[in-house]
């Protein structure tokens, strides 16, 4: 009844290739965003920004690019870590050694190193699938982690090996306050997110998928799996490079290799499995539940216990916090294997037939 | 029908969510200075961050049994970081803004300090890193906020190293002789280095670094390099399950444990209970204060803490290593706005900026000690605007088989050579940072 696509008739080429085709689409982004850039402001706190929000749409960010990578292209990767923290540490040099660089030039730059560094270790995609491949990008992983343990020149010779931003500054404008943070993330997570959204609906796309569903049949009609399959790490690489850069830049500030480390990868992977693969709407969804859910968690437990009248120890919140949270994603996995995306697909497709769902 | 399902069970979750949230600000407004506390309870170095995250409590209790900081209650609250980086800064902003304001924070993990230390100065909240974190901070013209008091890891390494070449006779013995550094693979780890390049320059002794990959439960590989280099002694930059790992491997080698010399994270009961009487000779250097079941504070906190049934952890752990770490963490913490009181009214709050005045202006002499009951636990510590260390101070104990027991005197670290290096050091995060030195109105604030 109110999702429906009825009357909406199209006349035309342009409208009929919009990026939101039904009317109702539009008008919710639409909210969405101006939710997004002015409601949250007006009740966020300091917390909900810092150590929330901007966690959130970061590792968004780098979901949504290993999605393009795993879920759009099927090559399961397992160094999404490694590319971040190349993102991260070639943004650092570029604003270190560079006099004068801008923020926006040092992080686009380390997007593009982590392409660089993307493609190459896409190379064996050409010749391994699967399970296999995942296990060649683990290479990826270790060989960046030794990389930036062992090489000094990458932390500008720093002894402990941990290199640090701060004064960041956007065009001559300080960003600082958690705000003005959250709103460069939430700027380059929207670009970002529209950008994948029409690559995925180009031919850039199609090919992605493919490749995916069939690479044999991909390359009988003509696609070229070389150009695919880099074309996918390429673009997959770069937003999460960029994600790494903002990691380490906006939401740590200072950082040391494990901050992208093997587990980081495996958050990743986690993220756009539950969240759901080839969807962007799963890589937010993904992303929520692994980073907002153990906090909340976290959180909840001593106030359960405070009703209850019962103090609950650290370390038994702790522990508490990660069964509950294996519980949650068996149980969703188990519910919907095909992630949380699914679901709101299934949503969108019972309101459509609303108030008669069958 | 499965997706009702599921909007029923969110729907009933959020009600109680709501209902929650409803029930927890009940709790009464009183006077209290907040001490958030960062734990490891889980994760890799959960069996000695426990022991500190309970040293730290019990003596926040012995300090309200005692009748508060001049009347000022103090309050803990917990948040578990297992060791994350990531965790831990959400931990530190979750904690910074509760109870009235956090007083300091002492994150005990070298990745969360080097991360702090980019938002402390933002937060105007001090943050003291007792023998961890950057070493370099001990400069308090550049560091403003970050007090590593009582030492650092370079004071740890310098007279762990004054202690060896005691042991052989005086540092020209050492000329020749290979030192091999275990390491922690991460700024925890590579922090000492530093100071043994810079004294292995001096005396002419080689050192053969072995780093080890977190959390360090791998170590098979360098100890057999060990055992085919033979190095004449081993120094262990570790920490939670990576000392015992470490020692295990060593007597599989049959490395000699009186050969092996770990740094203060390197050296407490957790650590060698389990191994026992094979990691006999093995020692570690102490800053300030080791094992010290004796003495008056632990006595203390016994009778006034645990026998009211009011300890957070086990009777037994009273006196450790590691507990009287966090013991001293929080006397620390506590003096320190003590200090605070006498300057800006005594019995009122301190917010985190006065407290850091405390910090910066600490006069902890032996009188003060003693009476606090640190007799033969601690020597005076007085910090400056220029010293946020305040003392350098250390002892090398020895484990036994069943406990340690001193096996030296008083160590003081080399100012001559530390000071050089941390200024150096921190000269270089000031040019990094574009900061200038406080000058002299500065340190008055």
């Amino acid at each position: 009844m109110f999702y429906r696509e009825n009357g909406q008739f199209k006349t035309s080429y342009r409208d009929d290739q919009r990026v939101f085709p039904i009317l109702q689409d539009r008008f919710a982004i639409g909210l969405l965003l101006a939710f997004a850039l002015i409601g949250v402001p007006l009740f966020a706190d300091e917390y909900l920004f810092r150590a929330i929000l901007i966690p959130f749409l970061i590792l968004s960010l780098a979901a949504l690019g290993l999605n393009v990578l795993v879920g759009y292209c099927g090559q399961i990767s397992l160094g999404t870590g490694a590319f971040m923290a190349v993102g991260a540490y070639a943004a650092y040099n570029f604003l270190v050694r560079i006099e004068g660089m801008p923020l926006l030039g040092a992080i686009l730059l380390g997007g593009a190193c982590s392409t660089v560094v993307g493609v190459l270790f896409g190379i064996p995609s050409l010749r391994i699938k699967g399970l296999y491949l995942a296990v060649a990008t683990l290479a990826a992983q270790f060989f960046v982690d030794w990389a930036f343990l062992r090489i000094s020149w990458f932390t500008n010779n720093s002894s402990s090996g941990s290199v640090s931003v701060s004064n960041l500054n956007l065009f001559g404008i300080a960003i600082d306050s958690p705000f003005e943070k959250y709103l460069l993330c939430l700027t380059l997570v929207v670009v970002f997110a529209m950008l994948v959204k029409n690559l995925v609906r180009s031919h850039i796309g199609r090919e992605w998928m493919a490749i995916r569903d069939m690479d044999v049949a991909a390359a009988v009609i003509g696609i070229r799996p070389v150009y695919a399959k880099l074309s996918a790490f390429a673009v997959s690489s770069f937003i999460v490079g960029v994600a790494g850069a903002l990691w380490g830049f906006v939401h740590l500030g200072s950082w040391e290799p494990a901050a992208f480390s093997i587990d980081r990868s495996f958050q990743l992977l986690f993220m756009i499995i539950i969240g759901g693969l080839g969807s962007i709407m799963g890589s937010f969804f993904g992303a929520a539940f692994i980073v907002i859910l153990p906090i909340v968690l976290n959180q909840l437990l001593p106030a359960l216990g405070n009703v209850v009248g019962v103090t609950i120890s650290t370390a038994v919140i702790a522990h508490t916090e990660l069964m509950v949270f294996g519980a949650l994603i068996v149980f969703f996995l188990i519910v919907e294997p095909h992630g949380l995306a699914r679901l709101w697909s299934t949503l969108k497709e019972k309101l459509r037939l609303w108030p008669f769902p069958h | 029908m499965k997706l009702r399902t599921l909007a029923q069970a969110a729907l009933l979750a959020l009600t109680g969510l709501a209902g929650l949230a409803a029930a927890v600000p009940a709790a009464a407004q009183e006077k209290v200075q907040f001490f958030p506390s960062l734990t490891g309870r889980t994760g890799p170095v959960a069996p000695n961050a426990t022991q500190f995250a309970n040293g730290y409590a019990d003596y926040m209790k012995l300090v309200n049994a005692r009748g508060g900081i001049n009347g000022v209650k103090t309050l803990v609250e917990e948040c578990e970081t297992a060791y994350a980086t990531d965790r831990g800064v959400e931990c530190y902003e979750r904690l910074k803004g509760k109870h009235g304001g956090a007083t300091v924070f002492q994150p005990l993990s070298t990745g969360i300090t080097f991360a702090l230390t980019e938002k402390v100065p933002v937060d105007k909240i001090p943050m003291i890193t007792s023998g961890y974190g950057r070493s370099d901070s001990a400069d308090g013209g550049v560091f403003k906020w970050n007090f590593p008091l009582i030492g650092h890891y370079w004071v740890a390494g310098d007279t762990l190293l004054q202690h060896i070449a005691k042991q052989e006779g005086g540092w020209d013995k050492l000329k020749g002789k290979k030192i091999a550094v275990v390491y922690h693979d991460s700024p925890f780890g590579k922090e000492l280095l530093p100071i043994m390049q810079e004294r292995s320059k001096m005396y002419g002794f080689e050192l053969q670094m072995l780093p080890v990959p977190a959390p360090g439960v791998e170590q098979k590989a360098i100890w057999l390099q060990v055992r085919q280099q033979r190095p004449d002694f081993v120094v262990m930059q570790t920490w939670g399950v990576m000392t015992p790992t470490a020692i295990k491997e060593a007597i599989a080698t049959g490395y000699p444990r009186e050969k092996m010399f770990g740094t203060w994270w390197s050296g407490a009961e957790p650590d060698l209970r389990d191994i026992g009487a094979a990691a006999k000779g093995y020692s570690a250097v102490m800053m300030q204060h080791g094992a010290e079941p004796g003495s008056a504070v632990a006595k203390e906190l016994l009778d006034k803490v645990h026998a009211k049934g009011q300890g957070t952890g086990p009777k037994e752990e009273v006196g450790q290593v590691i507990y009287m770490r966090g013991v001293v963490g929080a006397m620390l913490a506590v003096e320190g706005v003590r200090a605070a009181q006498e300057r800006f009214g005594k019995n009122k709050v301190m917010t985190g900026e006065q407290a850091r005045w405390g910090y910066e202006n600490l006069n902890l002499t032996q009188p003060k000690l003693d009476a606090l009951g640190f007799k033969g636990v601690m020597r005076p510590v007085s910090t400056s605007c220029v010293d946020h260390m305040g003392s350098a101070w250390a002892r090398v104990h020895t484990w036994d088989g069943a406990k340690f027991t001193w096996a030296s005197d008083w160590l003081q670290a080399d100012d001559q050579i530390i000071r050089p290096l941390v200024k150096a050091s921190a000269d270089k995060y000031a040019a990094e940072k574009k900061l200038t030195r406080r000058d002299g109105a500065d340190c008055q604030s």
